[in-house]
């Protein structure tokens, strides 16, 4: 196993300092390391994530040569050829678990940002305290931007939100933390093969959650009652002003629609299990009129954070299997050339892929097929 | 099972999905109006052309549209104002996105009516105040739709329609627009 930095890397250097687990203690857990703390129901903070990771490399005895970095992969006879920083090695199978989550991805239209407005994303922002004085405009509804949002909210800053397509859920629905009725129903379980559109389910952006000791929800409606302005799609700059798309109250309608969906699902599996009464969720509140258009040069916003997503980096890998769109071409983790696999991508093999705890079962099956294959 | 038939063809925008996926090239169209000045504010558009799949393409018929100022605008009313012609195409594409995503959910249609309606302050486009925009403040579209589906089903659809509309987008995202002199 190689490894650029340390153990948990991602999880000491890429994460901002607030930051928790989204996931459950009780449900964070990798093969033959279960959380066994006094908390099952809180939420790891990142130094718990590293302490955790540590302790699963020691336990699990894991052959971890740290500080090598893989500069480039290339095909070679029967394997591939693995240069690294610290010298050359040859394999005849390789599985690439570099992440999911190496760069942040930018839109385009971040060049017309004024220069006097400080740009950053979630991998170079820690908190509130690094960033100029004045507003932010925080791009991005998924998991990191409500979270950034309204931690920047909190310390007292004026925060915009511009919102596209995003997915609302509630931290609790009947008693239960939502991620229980993700994995009790089966929700998680559902297959890479089975699904209609993997395209899609790939691409899902993580849902508005975050994991905090109140076990609260974090959707738009409770970053309004913070104040925090909402906006549409970032849609472009033109002459240092930001134009925003006028249909905010669709992308609502449609993530209140697909929540209200998904806990009818899970009404209908929990007939008779141990949950508390049925509940409703108020529609997500739109002002009449949002703002269309912010003047980026005016002194507003001191600032933008681009909170528009991950994807991971293959500059380095020289084998013909990324798409032109830069996704990794594999079915459920065998990748499309010979002797050469992936594990913790999203929806990977099945939807709980994204998480640490659908590890197993992933990694289970594309060992197995790597040992057959050898 | 009863199938439904709400007159779209789904199977054959389905298969086009698929092939053009693989063929951005070919997704490329272009859509052309011609217009022709009459008299005061009075012109003619003709649409018949577009370009499409590949190659130029022709509507079966050419159709042609007025457009002109009413009376209160001491016009002669020859045709609905050109920003009433945005009105028309957000709302067919509207509806077109609902039959076929109905269509494609297996939703029975019986009927689909909608209003439109755009809120318009014409002081922007008289000049009379330089803080009023010259279009549309806002635009509200209420559909009346009768269906095999339940409310939150018809209301998905409508969503989904939305998501996919490309007047929706036009209208509500910024466009690039060039104007020469030719
Ligand atoms: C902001 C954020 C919040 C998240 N929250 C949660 C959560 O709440 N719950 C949850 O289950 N999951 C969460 N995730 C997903 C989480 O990252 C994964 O579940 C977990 O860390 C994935 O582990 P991994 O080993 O697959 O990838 P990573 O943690 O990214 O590890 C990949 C490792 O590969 C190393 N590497 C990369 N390239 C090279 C190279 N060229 N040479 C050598 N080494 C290299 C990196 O240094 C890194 O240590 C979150 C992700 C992000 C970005």
């Amino acid at each position: 196993m190689l490894e650029r930095g340390e153990v948990a890397n991602s999880w000491r250097r890429e994460r901002w300092d607030s930051l928790r687990l989204l996931t459950p203690n009780w449900l964070s857990r990798l093969p033959g390391l279960d959380y066994d703390g006094p908390d099952p129901d809180g939420f790891m903070t990142t130094g718990e994530v590293v302490e955790f990771i540590e302790r699963f490399a020691r336990v699990a005895a894991a052959p971890v040569r740290a500080g090598v970095e893989v500069t480039a992969v290339r095909p070679a006879d029967d394997g591939y050829h693995v240069a690294t920083d610290r010298g050359d090695l040859h394999c005849r199978a390789l599985v690439l678990a570099s992440g999911a989550c190496n760069l942040a991805t930018v839109p385009a239209l971040a060049a017309g940002v004024p220069p006097e407005v400080h740009q950053l994303t979630p991998l170079g922002y820690r908190g509130p305290g690094q960033l100029p004085d004045g507003g932010v405009l925080v791009v991005g509804a998924s998991a990191t931007g409500v979270q950034l949002a309204a931690e920047l909210r909190r310390s007292g800053r004026p925060v915009t939100l511009s919102v596209g397509e995003h997915v609302r859920l509630p931290r609790v629905y009947r008693g239960r933390d939502v991620h229980w009725w993700m994995h009790e129903s089966g929700v998680w379980d559902q297959r890479w093969d089975e699904i209609d559109d993997l395209d899609r389910a790939r691409r899902l952006p993580s849902p508005q959650l975050v994991g905090t000791p109140e076990r609260g929800t974090l959707d738009l409606n409770a970053l309004t009652a913070l104040g925090i302005e909402l906006v549409g799609r970032f849609a472009a700059v033109r002459d240092g002003t930001a134009l925003f798309s006028g249909g905010l109250r669709n992308v609502c309608a449609l993530a209140d629609l697909k929540m209200n969906r998904l806990l009818a699902t899970f009404d209908e599996w929990a007939l008779g299990a141990d949950v508390g009464p049925s509940e409703e969720f108020a529609p997500t509140a739109v002002a009449r009129a949002t703002r269309l258009k912010l003047d980026l040069r005016g002194g507003e916003f001191s600032t933008v954070i681009w909170a528009t997503g991950f994807r991971p980096d293959y500059r380095w890998l020289d084998v013909p299997v990324v798409d032109p769109k830069g996704r990794l071409r594999h079915d459920g983790g065998v990748v499309d050339a010979p002797g050469l696999y992936a594990l913790g991508l999203p929806m990977l093999r099945r939807r709980r892929s994204s998480f640490i705890n659908g590890i197993e079962d992933d990694a289970r099956a594309v060992i197995d097929h790597l040992a057959r294959k050898l | 099972m009863t199938t439904v038939d709400n007159g779209v063809n789904v199977q054959a925008l389905l298969d086009a999905r698929e092939v053009l996926k693989g063929a951005p090239e070919a997704a490329q169209f272009t859509w052309r109006a011609s217009s022709k000045w009459q008299n005061g504010v009075h012109s003619t558009a003709t649409v018949e052309k577009f370009f499409g799949l590949g190659a130029e393409q022709t509507h079966k018929t050419a159709s042609t549209f007025s457009a002109d100022h009413p009376a209160v605008f001491a016009a002669e009313d020859n045709g609905i104002t050109p920003i009433e012609y945005l009105l028309v195409g957000l709302a067919s594409c509207l509806t077109a996105g609902v039959a076929s995503v109905a269509q494609n959910r297996g939703i029975q249609l019986r009927s689909i009516e909608s209003t439109v309606e755009g809120n318009h302050d014409i002081r922007g486009i008289l000049g009379a105040d330089s803080d009023v925009r010259n279009g549309y403040n806002d635009i509200k579209v209420t559909f009346n739709i009768d269906a095999d589906a339940s409310k939150e089903e018809i209301e998905a659809l409508v969503a989904q329609s939305q998501k996919r509309s490309a007047v929706y987008d036009a209208l509500s995202n910024p466009t690039d627009i060039t104007v020469e002199v030719a």
